[in-house]
């Protein structure tokens, strides 16, 4: 699995990081989206796509 | 059924965006391999509308960044994509979904997930009236932007709420005169507060914008099939080169009234009237702005009109319908219990708000700054905290007040938690 983020388009809504916290995180100053682990291991994967389909501002990509 | 006569069983949802599209993704990843037939009347491919009173009408994004998939991932889904097709007819007794296409297409499904949204409210007298605008689509955001792209105009917004507020930011931003017409003292005080409410009229009109308060809006002035202006409770008239209605919307389930939904007594008065599924009647789910449902952990009926909650209620339907039509195979259904959340953008604030506001009892507004506005509040009802809003916060922090609402805290707990959270 390959992961991409679009930074301009994250509103900073952090559903992410509820989601898969172990995969996204915020920045402080404005609550845009940080990639911790582009290439995630299978434990995540489902908790990353579920992140990407209710990502309110389809800023999540992923590849598979 | 007659699941015998077709190839692969068929899943239907109506309306491609926000929820349809979570909806279809959402049966696909869970494992329906069976047809999934998405079905919406505008033409273009799934759009996210969030950015049309922001990136789109201020001219910075093109209409294809909205694009919520990109055609390689719309394809990989393998969906049978009917775009610019009104679903016309349902028949939950017999599952048949009849299309508005030339020729009246009729589709037996397993299961259907209406997602066909909310339709604009507007003014008696504005039809065919030019520069009249609404602001719902894509083509409506392009059409206003043009409107906009000659400097100098005046622009009348009528309703204080999150769309009017946002589209009057950006028009400011564009440097045109703009009026914001409410019935309220408040930018969307209905659903923050009047204390809230009132700091944003504030910061509206430090921007530079006009706030015409405490006045109903009565009809639309045209001379010659244009808009002049628009007409206020007292006989005063706005005037106004372009008028955007931002005055609310009714859900979009006309199409579903008839004999079948009386049969099965589905309730259309407000939205489709949902159980704590999703469900409306077997086989038939609702999700997004169209659906009003129970929320088991609230105890009370929803419907809301958030971009959240839109995907969140798409993939839940999409499971749920699973459920129901193979247990063995997709599991038990669940009841949808989220934490509602919006966020808007107006000017450089964004406001992110947690669980549910509107109709609160009480609230509980920290101030933490005035240029730019920064603040934290607390929002509850019959004892317990139900919602948050921050303004300016970092999000860790943001996070922390959700966990005061996600489960209501009893409300003085819930202000010492406040306490410590901006202050921490
Ligand atoms: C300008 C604007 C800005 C917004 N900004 C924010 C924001 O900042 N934050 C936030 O949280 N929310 C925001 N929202 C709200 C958010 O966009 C909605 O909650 C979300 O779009 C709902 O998605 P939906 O799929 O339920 O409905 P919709 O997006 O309304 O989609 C329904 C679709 O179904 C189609 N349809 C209707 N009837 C039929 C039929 N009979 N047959 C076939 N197709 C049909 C419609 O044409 C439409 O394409 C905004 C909304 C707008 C309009
Ligand atoms: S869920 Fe989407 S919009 Fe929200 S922080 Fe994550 S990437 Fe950004």
């Amino acid at each position: 699995m390959q992961i991409t983020i679009d930074e301009a388009k994250c509103c900073g809504a952090g559903q992410c990081v509820l989601v898969a916290p172990e995969v996204f995180d915020q920045r402080d100053e404005d609550g845009i989206v940080v990639l911790l682990d582009a290439t995630p291991d299978a434990g995540q994967h489902a908790a990353v796509r579920e992140a990407a389909t209710i990502c309110p501002a389809a800023a999540i990509q992923v590849r598979e | 059924m007659s699941a015998a006569h077709t190839p692969r069983p068929r899943i239907a949802v109506v309306g491609a965006a926000a929820a349809g599209l979570a909806a279809a993704e959402g049966l696909r990843r869970l494992g329906w391999d069976g047809e999934i037939t998405l079905v919406g009347d505008e033409p273009h491919p799934p759009y996210d509308r969030p950015p049309l009173s922001k990136h789109v009408l201020s001219g910075s994004w093109e209409p294809e960044r909205t694009a919520l998939r990109d055609a390689g991932q719309l394809t990989e889904l393998g969906l049978d994509l009917r775009l610019g097709t009104r679903a016309v007819a349902y028949d939950p007794e017999r599952r048949a979904l009849t299309l508005g296409d030339a020729g009246r297409t009729v589709l037996r499904c397993a299961g259907v997930i209406v997602a066909t949204g909310v339709l604009p409210r507007t003014l008696p007298g504005g039809d065919g009236v030019e520069g009249v605008h609404v602001l719902r689509t894509l083509d409506d955001a392009l059409a206003l932007r043009r409107r906009l792209a000659t400097p100098g105009r005046r622009l009348a917004v009528v309703g204080g709420g999150v769309l009017g507020a946002e589209a009057a930011a950006v028009a400011r931003a564009l440097g045109h005169q703009v009026t914001l017409v409410g019935t309220e003292d408040t930018v969307m005080g209905r659903v923050l507060g009047p204390e809230v409410g009132r700091l944003l009229a504030d910061v509206h009109r430090a921007q530079g914008v006009t706030l015409r308060s405490g006045q109903a809006v009565t009809g639309i002035r045209a001379e010659a099939g244009r808009a002049t202006g628009v007409v206020l409770a007292n006989g005063t008239v706005v005037e106004a080169d372009d008028v955007l209605l931002a005055i609310g919307s009714v859900p979009a389930v006309d199409w579903l009234r008839g004999p079948g939904a009386e049969a099965v007594g589905l309730d259309l008065s407000d939205g489709l009237r949902c159980d704590e599924f999703c469900a409306a009647a077997p086989g038939l789910y609702g999700a997004g702005d169209v659906a009003r449902w129970y929320h088991p952990g609230l105890g009370r009926e929803l419907r809301i009109e958030h971009r959240m909650n839109a995907s969140e209620q798409g993939l839940a339907a999409a499971r749920n319908l699973l459920a129901e039509l193979d247990p063995e195979r997709f599991g038990e259904r669940r009841p949808f219990t989220p934490v509602p959340y919006f966020w808007s953008d107006q000017y450089d604030l964004k406001l992110q708000a947690h669980g549910v506001l509107a109709g609160a009892d009480r609230t509980e507004v920290r101030v933490l700054g005035k240029d730019p506005l920064r603040l934290a509040a607390l929002y509850g009802t019959a004892g317990r905290a139900t919602g948050i809003l921050t303004i300016g916060l970092p999000p860790r922090r943001t996070r922390s007040l959700r966990a005061l609402i996600a489960t209501p805290a009893p409300w003085p707990e819930a202000i010492t938690g406040l306490t410590e959270t901006v202050e921490a």
